[in-house]
């Protein structure tokens, strides 16, 4: 049966869309599950996904219950990551907050990455004039400091947590036009695009169904890779406080509070920073997994 | 009746003026070559006829219709073109499949067995239908490139130096396939290549170009007596005489 599935999978003349569709998942998939590093970034992106989902479940403790009976407790048996300054689990704190910055990453790549893939291929593909005017905009995004210009709009928003969302996309998404014009590209002269206007195809079906698919790839890997950056970034904004606000169990917000304390209580800023570190790496290694399993040049 | 006729063709790239005042009739159901050096501006009137190269004067009709400068439906229903490259010219994530059933959406029309019988008479089995251009070989690659020009069941197609990325047992195979389906579905012809015994196989006319300009049109016997007129012609045909040897 197992076999049955893999000759399946892996055979030469496959019978259906659908059987040649699976087959080049499986292979992709199995490029993946043979790098270690790979599979590891997968683990913590899984986990991130897992505590989010089941936040209530796992935290010991309310996120935002106080105590002030027992502030500033060093981890024990009884608070694994000790607790904070108005006494609430650091533990329960930093599994809420997974949730949040699950839903930032999440909501920054659903907006940023298609608006980058779409004008990206749309100006490479057409070039002249639209190009310009295109590129010239994107420029003028990606010629200002990322972090200061997610502030401005930060600022002129308001603070928050959606507001943060929509200041991180609108400073990412430029990238994602540079690589998706470059690729386009290489792509828009290739014989099989002129192959395809000769059957009498619109720009649109030759944008839509030819080039975008060869640039997701790229954009998929670039969008993990991008994630660590972005967590800092919604973390950065919530340690200015601009990003999420009090009591919400943000994790850069829960690292500026501990900044007071960090000499004598260095658990309180250092738990949500080491979660931090461990899911901006996960999404690093799976990035790197991807762009390995993916690349249609790179597969033996 | 005319399959293909130029008038005074000059073709430009940006400012440089490629082709010249190019000429040329061929009948529907013949077969006739262009020769010449690379950068003789050869498959830039290929690219002008498919309007892949719009930047053009002078006039170009299809089958007794003018056309415009741009790739339009309804000339591709009846003029399609084979490219040099196949493994340049298949979509690297589609499958022959999906190559095929597009040409036939773009036309609005339904599949009704047409991408089985194309491949047929391309001489792919089934079992090529659902594979990716890189499960194939360069050959199978140029038989569903022929596949995709067929599917439309134009009555002229063009080919620009359809063998000369592949293998010489493979060249074969491919000649013979081209030949067969001309004398089948009675296709006309016009081809681009640098290989005087391709021409010889395929083909009963040839223009000879050099510069951007046809210096002389010949039937294909003058590859075997040395006919030629022009100075230029007779120079290409002595240079390759030593390799004619009929049919490659």
């Amino acid at each position: 049966m197992k076999a049955g599935l893999r000759d399946w999978l892996t055979t030469e003349a496959p019978g259906s869309r659908r059987q040649a569709m699976a087959g080049r998942l499986y292979g992709a998939g199995l490029a993946l599950l043979g790098n270690p590093l790979a599979v590891l970034g997968g683990l913590i992106v899984l986990l991130l996904v897992l505590v989010a989902a089941f936040a209530p479940w796992l935290a010991p403790e309310s996120p935002v219950g106080q105590d002030l009976g027992r502030r500033l407790l060093p981890p024990s048996a009884e608070h694994w990551m000790g607790t904070d300054e108005l006494g609430r689990d650091i533990l329960s704190r930093v599994i809420w907050g997974a949730r949040i910055t699950l839903m930032i990453v999440a909501l920054v790549a659903v907006i940023a990455a298609p608006v980058g893939l779409i004008v990206g291929a749309v100006s490479g593909y057409f070039g002249g004039w639209i190009d310009r005017v295109l590129m010239g905009l994107t420029d003028v995004f990606l010629s200002m400091p990322k972090l200061i210009l997610a502030l401005a709009f930060a600022a002129a928003l308001g603070p928050g947590i959606e507001n943060a969302v929509i200041a991180i996309a609108i400073t990412t998404w430029p990238a994602y036009a540079r690589i998706a014009r470059a690729e386009t590209l290489t792509i828009r002269n290739a014989e099989f695009i002129a192959a395809t206007r000769l059957l009498g195809a619109s720009h649109l079906r030759i944008i839509g169904l030819h080039i975008l698919p060869l640039c997701t790839s790229s954009m998929i890997i670039r969008v993990t890779l991008d994630m660590a950056g972005i967590i800092l970034t919604a973390a950065g904004l919530g340690f200015l406080g601009l990003g999420a606000q009090p009591p919400l169990p943000e994790w850069g917000a829960m690292i500026s509070r501990g900044r007071a304390f960090i000499l004598d209580q260095w658990w309180v800023a250092t738990m949500p920073g080491f979660a931090i570190i461990v899911v901006s790496l996960g999404f690093c290694f799976l990035g790197d997994g991807l762009r390995d399993a993916l690349d249609p040049k790179g597969r033996k | 009746m005319t399959a293909l006729r130029l008038t005074d063709l000059s073709v430009s790239y940006g400012t440089t003026r490629v082709v010249r005042g190019v000429s040329l009739e061929v009948a529907a159901g013949a077969s006739v070559a262009l020769v010449g050096e690379s950068g003789s501006g050869k498959s830039t009137v290929l690219k002008a006829i498919t309007g892949l190269a719009p930047d053009w004067t002078g006039e170009i009709e299809v089958l007794g219709k003018p056309r415009g400068h741009r790739p339009d439906r309804a000339v591709a229903r009846e003029c399609q073109m084979v490219f040099q490259d196949p493994y340049g010219s298949l979509h690297p994530r589609r499958t022959v499949d999906a190559v095929l059933t597009e040409a036939l959406a773009i036309h609005g029309m339904t599949d009704d067995g047409h991408v089985a019988e194309t491949l047929a008479q391309v001489g792919l089995d089934a079992r090529f239908r659902f594979r990716y251009p890189h499960q194939l070989s360069g050959g199978q690659r140029q038989r569903v490139a022929i596949a995709r020009a067929l599917i439309l069941r134009p009555k002229v197609l063009l080919l620009d130096e359809p063998t000369s990325a592949l293998d010489v047992s493979v060249q074969a195979e491919i000649l013979n396939l081209l030949k067969t389906l001309r004398a089948e579905y009675g296709l006309t012809y016009l081809l681009v290549t640098h290989d005087l015994p391709v021409v010889g196989f395929l083909c009963e006319r040839l223009a000879v170009m050099r510069g951007g300009e046809i210096v002389e049109i010949a039937p294909t016997k003058a590859l075997r007596d040395g006919s030629f007129t022009h100075p230029y012609s007779r120079h290409l045909y002595a240079e390759s005489s030593s390799d004619i040897g009929g049919a490659p």
